[in-house]
């Protein structure tokens, strides 16, 4: 019982991070119907800005806690700039295009972070440790569970952003213009909507989720390299297909059970299993449940 | 208040508007009327700026906006009741009308305005936590009209908006048409397969043929046009 508790927490804790990755795909989605496939790279540059951006924040930034906040903001707000520059450059001009030649610009995308990453003067190939923001320690133990520090954050920090983002876009103006683009682009047009803004807004929010996720992914996983955005970016675009592309509350759904199934089979069965396991739901619901638990039906084929 | 002049629009190879020229005076309800594929819908996305034009122009209160970007066109004071009405289906019936005022910073009147809305659908009011999906088809028109007329606009452009609703709330809402014409002065190009309907409403009229306008005249002298009558009114 306890170490079914133990794979629980844990998975929760994964499933929080895919979700903020997952967030990014299907908000994405949404709004520009194509499914981004740099956005993993996108996380990947956000681990990137905090090792970076560290040494310079603890400098002149006096306690922990708050070095690693601003190593969050930092990663969000770099992410964010670079999924605006990514719409902005490679997707916006292609806006008319057939939607596979958009979604193989998108490739072209994540080969070109992926690669460049490599280059010796840019993040170089081989892995780096990202810095410890916070100290591991337990904050619970005994009776055979364990509750780390870092999971403590993992789930404050993503379930605070997902609130965040469940205000920005129920709530306020720009966020209700985004749900009515996803919903009717020429009518969002017809409202007087500047959709093009709407657009690059979502990109910034879905990168900046990224950025936080990867802020978090590293305190759990110090050990980044530029290819370390693949595997959880695919893993969070299963989420999301699972909880039905297009569906915010599905995406985070999604995640959280992509993350316990993969704990569970690490667990359980065999850790060699925890990949192979994510990508056998994939090929479920394509299956027997293509529009995904939460989605609606009718979803179009990429 | 708006004058469209020798326009012509392609979809690739397709010549779907060959060269038309109106004029839509200030205060007046204009109609351009035609048969299924004749074209309506694409002038009037044209002037939205959701389609662009091939070559001609389109002036509004004697500026040209033909190639103005769609979100441009209306703060100028165009907004547009689509064909098939368009209602975002998630959002609430108050959410669609905020949509309407998008550009729109002044609270205060944006306030009025949805008051207005209210006076004239106040079957709207009755819904405004529902959403827009839920809506029956007549609802759905009345709520798309409203909308349009919360950008505070000051030509409307309406798209069929007889589309698949029964034939009393037709009446119903061509009245409210007429009503909003008078009491807020507004400007309107209304498109009709439903020819009857709105020459009766209209102080001028534009027939509509394959791409080509063949006919023009005051309302009331087409609805006695033999040609009209029989192709448009079944007589
Ligand atoms: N997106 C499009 N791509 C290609 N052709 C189009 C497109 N939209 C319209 N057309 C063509 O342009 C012509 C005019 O269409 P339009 O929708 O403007 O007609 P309409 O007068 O509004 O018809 P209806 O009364 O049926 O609404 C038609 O021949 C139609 O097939
Ligand atoms: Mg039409």
């Amino acid at each position: 019982m306890e170490e079914f508790l133990q794979q629980v927490i844990n998975g929760l804790s994964l499933g929080a991070i895919y979700a903020l990755i997952a967030l990014g795909y299907t908000m994405i989605y949404g709004v520009l119907r194509f499914i981004n496939f740099a956005h993993g790279d996108v996380f990947m540059v956000g681990a990137y800005i905090g090792f970076f951006i560290y040494p310079l924040l603890s400098e002149s930034l006096e306690t922990g806690y708050l070095t690693a906040f601003a190593v969050l903001l930092a990663a969000m707000l770099g992410c964010g700039l670079l999924g605006v520059t990514i719409e902005f450059l490679a997707y916006r001009p292609l806006r008319n295009r057939p939607k596979l030649t958009v979604l193989i610009t998108a490739i072209g995308v994540s080969l070109f972070l992926e690669y460049t990453g490599q280059i010796d003067f840019v993040f170089g190939a081989d892995y780096k440790t990202y810095p410890t923001l916070v100290e591991r320690s337990a904050v619970l133990s005994g009776s055979g569970l364990s509750l780390g520090s870092d999971q403590v954050i993992v789930f404050v920090v993503a379930i605070g952003l997902m609130l965040l983002l469940r205000v920005i876009v129920m709530k306020t103006k720009i966020g209700i213009a985004m749900r009515a683009l996803s919903m009717n682009l020429s009518a969002a047009s017809l409202m007087g909507i500047n959709t093009n803004r709407v657009i690059s807004f979502t990109f910034f929010i879905g990168s900046a989720l990224a950025g936080a996720g990867a802020t978090l992914y590293a305190i759990s996983y110090p050990k980044i390299n530029p290819l370390m955005g693949v595997l959880p970016g695919l893993k969070a675009f299963v989420a999301a297909v699972l909880g039905g592309i297009g569906n915010i509350p599905g995406a985070v759904f999604g995640s959280f059970f992509i993350g316990t199934a993969e704990t569970m089979t690490a667990g359980y069965i065999s850790p060699t299993f925890r990949d192979a396991i994510v990508f056998g739901i994939l090929i479920l619901i394509l299956i027997f449940k293509p529009s995904g638990l939460l989605g609606k039906g009718g979803v179009e084929k990429v | 208040m708006l004058q469209v002049e020798h326009l012509h629009v392609n979809y690739g190879a397709i010549s779907a508007i060959k060269g038309i020229s109106f004029t839509v005076p200030e205060r007046s309800i204009v109609t351009l009327i035609g048969a299924n594929g004749a074209g309506k819908t694409t002038t009037l996305r044209t002037i939205s700026g959701l389609v662009k034009a091939e070559s001609g122009k389109i002036l509004f209160k004697g500026k040209d906006i033909t190639s103005t970007p769609p979100h441009q066109i209306v703060s100028l004071g165009i907004s547009q009741s689509p064909e098939g009405r368009m209602i975002f289906p998630e959002l609430t019936v108050l959410e669609n009308l905020k949509m309407g005022a998008y550009r729109r910073k002044d609270t205060k009147g944006i306030q009025e305005d949805m008051e207005y809305c209210f006076t004239v659908f106040p079957r709207l009011k009755e819904r405004i936590k529902q959403a827009g999906g839920t809506l029956s088809g007549g609802e759905q028109q009345m709520l798309a009209i409203a909308r349009a007329l919360m950008s505070k606009p000051s030509l409307l452009l309406l798209d069929e908006p007889s589309l698949g609703i029964a034939p009393l709330l037709v009446k119903l809402i061509f009245e409210k048409i007429v009503e909003i014409n008078r009491d807020l002065g507004t400007t309107m190009l209304l498109v009709e397969q439903n020819a009857a309907m709105a020459l009766n409403i209209a102080h001028h009229a534009y027939v509509l043929e394959t791409g080509e306008i063949t006919l023009e005249g005051n309302a009331r002298d087409l609805a006695q046009n033999e040609e009209v009558q029989k192709a448009y009114l079944g007589m």
